[in-house]
């Protein structure tokens, strides 16, 4: 990928509390992201993992605490600091066409030159043959490429990836891999929340396991990485 | 960004994909139809009684065919979670509403005036002379019913029973703009044709006061 | 406990004064004597009903404003509470009017308003039916009766207007026209008495949501372990 234009940013959660009617999904989370860091959430379905990455996304509003970003250079450029979203719904119009789609994005997040942009990450993502396809007739491994090429329109600092393997074939979590390492590589700080361990987990950089809203194992203080991933599923 | 440029762009899309397939304005129209054709059945249609009658079918058959059209406002975002990808990549929020009320006006707009000549021949009633006033009251009306509706929309989307939920907010709400709006067109359907300011008053207000209240609260009625 | 049913017993004395002087206070009216006395309960209704929907609209913008769930119950409580009077309104009306008028309903541009309005806080306390979630129901709910509320005001207008324009047979006058100082009086008394009865009822319901809701989060926390 084409080396980025922002400086790294780290992210931090602190004491971040969501309740949906009586239940708190999240209790008192706290939690310091580095700048370049490439984190895997582990954790059954209900942990928490997803409401964490859409808090960080700030599609969901905390009920107490708060998220920011800071950079390590004072660079300043607000857009830079909106991150990246993949989740497992593909975010774009069935529609429209792939090159609409991201032309769309591209502008309402007012990217510079963003027909050249898309021209440039649809060949990256591999889809420059079917730019003029509507999304509807993609296969699923096509519509995530799509997502991910929405996400890195602005050239986002922070990604967000919310189980981003489900429904890929091997070749699809192949390439999924491949492209997350070249992000982790290029200072991407990346929050990651995943099933088990696969080719993706490994790209981490640390990984932490959510239970029942709380962080219960955190590799920086000391789990290791496979003793997270294995019991996540139990 | 600001509000109006990304106001454009979502417009555009929201004219691509409708004029792509134009499925919402095909259906619409061909229900106001069987509902003009309905309405026949229940009076005698010719020339006097329907000159009474026919401005307050019109506008009952438009409210009753907008709170059908606006159902997918926001149901067709929840599809692939567009809406998730709109509120992360716009500055405003407002700007996905003002892009969906344009469209939405439009789309009213269009099926009225592909429908009024129709409803003119069906129903007796003579338009040529006020067409503009016409123009005026639809323009009015419809602005009034896609901001009210396209609110209403984002709220039964996130309810159960949400294709007969969207009518039951919507129609009660809508009364003063019925009830101006067959006023001031019955007038414009009379003999002596003349222009109930009052009435285009209310529809004015109406729209005023709702668009005002959508840009306060719409990002609340987006929240997840 | 005793201390609400004391005020209960107050209240319901204020209701029973009110009563008595709408039949025996208040001198009977001219044109339509013993059947206009039954406007002293209808337009105080209506009024109380008015005050209960405006208490509803502030909750609901406080509820959006803090989200704090208390002024979802408030908002809950006094909706249905308004609703209540409203149909007292309602069922008045024609019994009212059957023997001034002889028919039922005379599309009174009020009354007709006033259906509009009934409407309107059912379809909330319907739309509050069919969302599960609490949080989610609670703003959605609050954003509806915000749009409801700020509708009235024009329901209103719009319909009186319609009204100018094919005069039909008006229910009771205006409330203050042609009344006479003791029957101002006594009207004001019942004004008074019914407002006192929509404040007591809402806190009665107010405090059974509370109850209702401290339940259900009780089973919920239960159902989690």
């Amino acid at each position: 990928m084409t080396p980025p234009s922002f400086s790294p940013v780290g992210l931090r959660f602190e004491n971040i509390d969501k309740r949906y009617g009586g239940l708190l999904a999240l209790r008192s989370v706290s939690l310091a992201i580095a700048p370049g860091e490439c984190v895997v959430f582990a954790g059954r379905n209900g942990s928490g993992k997803t409401t964490l990455l859409r808090i960080a996304a700030r599609l969901v509003r905390p009920s107490r605490g708060s998220v920011s970003f800071s950079e390590s250079s004072g660079d300043g450029n607000e857009n830079v600091i909106r991150p990246g979203f993949v989740a497992h719904a593909t975010m774009v119009y069935d529609e429209l066409t792939a090159e609409e789609n991201l032309l769309l994005f591209a502008r309402l997040q007012d990217v510079q030159r963003p027909e050249d942009r898309v021209d440039a990450l649809l060949k990256e993502v591999g889809l420059s043959e079917r730019r003029a396809s509507l999304v509807r007739t993609f296969s699923r491994g096509m519509r995530q490429r799509v997502a991910i090429a929405r996400a890195l329109l602005h050239e986002p600092a922070v990604l967000l990836f919310d189980e981003p393997a489900t429904g890929l074939d091997p070749q699809g979590v192949a390439w999924l891999a491949d492209a997350i390492r070249r992000l982790r590589d290029s200072g991407s700080t990346i929050l990651m929340s995943l099933h088990g361990e696969s080719e993706i987990s490994s790209l981490g950089t640390r990984a932490i396991r959510l239970d029942a809203g709380s962080i219960a194992a955190d590799t920086r203080t000391g789990a290791t990485f496979r003793s997270i991933l294995a019991i996540a599923d139990a | 960004m600001s509000l109006l440029p990304n106001a454009a762009v979502l417009l555009g899309k929201e004219l691509r994909t409708e004029f792509r397939s134009r499925e919402l304005l095909t259906t619409t129209v061909v229900f106001i139809l069987i509902v003009i054709v309905l309405f026949s059945f229940t009076f005698d249609p010719t020339s006097d009684e329907s000159r009474r009658f026919a401005p307050g079918l019109l506008w009952l058959a438009f409210l009753f065919a907008s709170s059908l059209m606006l159902q997918p406002c926001f149901l067709r975002e929840q599809q692939n979670d567009t809406l998730s990808a709109l509120r992360l990549s716009v500055s405003d929020p407002f700007a996905i509403f003002l892009a969906k009320v344009a469209a939405n006006t439009l789309f009213l707009l269009l099926t009225e005036l592909l429908l009024l000549p129709i409803f003119a021949v069906m129903y007796n009633v003579p338009i040529t002379r006020v067409l503009h006033w016409l123009v005026l009251v639809f323009f009015l009306a419809s602005l009034g019913i896609s901001t009210a509706g396209t609110a209403l929309s984002a709220i039964s989307a996130q309810a159960r029973m949400r294709e007969l939920l969207l009518p039951l907010l919507m129609l009660p709400l809508l009364t003063p703009i019925l009830v101006a709006s067959t006023e001031v067109t019955k007038r414009l359907f009379e003999r002596e044709p003349a222009v109930q300011w009052t009435g285009i008053g209310f529809l004015a207000v109406f729209d005023v006061v709702f668009l005002t209240a959508l840009w306060l609260f719409g990002e609340y009625l987006l929240e997840e | 406990m005793w201390k609400r049913a004391m005020i209960g017993a107050f209240v319901l004395f204020l209701v029973g004064a009110s009563a008595y002087a709408s039949f025996y206070i208040a001198p009977e009216e001219k044109t339509m004597h013993v059947l206009q006395r039954i406007f002293y309960f209808h337009a105080a209704a209506a009024w109380a009903g008015m005050t209960a929907f405006f208490v509803c609209f502030v909750a609901n913008l406080l509820y959006v404003w803090r989200r704090d769930e208390k002024w979802d119950s408030l908002g809950v409580s006094s909706a249905e509470v308004g609703l209540a009077f409203i149909t007292v309104v309602l069922i008045t009306g024609p019994i009212w009017a059957k023997p001034a008028w002889g028919i039922y309903w005379t599309w009174d541009a009020r009354l007709t308003s006033t259906f509009v309005l009934w409407l309107l806080y059912i379809s909330y306390l319907l739309l509050r039916t069919l969302i599960e979630e609490t949080d989610r129901r609670a703003l959605l709910s609050a954003l509806f009766g915000i749009f409801a509320f700020i509708d009235v005001p024009i329901v209103f207008g719009a319909i009186r207007w319609w009204r100018t324009q094919h005069p039909a047979p008006v229910i009771m006058g205006g409330p203050g026209s042609g009344l006479e100082p003791t029957m101002l009086k006594v009207f004001f008394f019942s004004v008074l008495a019914m407002h006192a009865l929509m404040v007591f009822l809402i806190a009665e319901r107010y405090r059974l949501e509370k109850l209702r809701t401290d339940i259900e989060l009780l089973r919920r926390e239960a159902e989690a372990i």
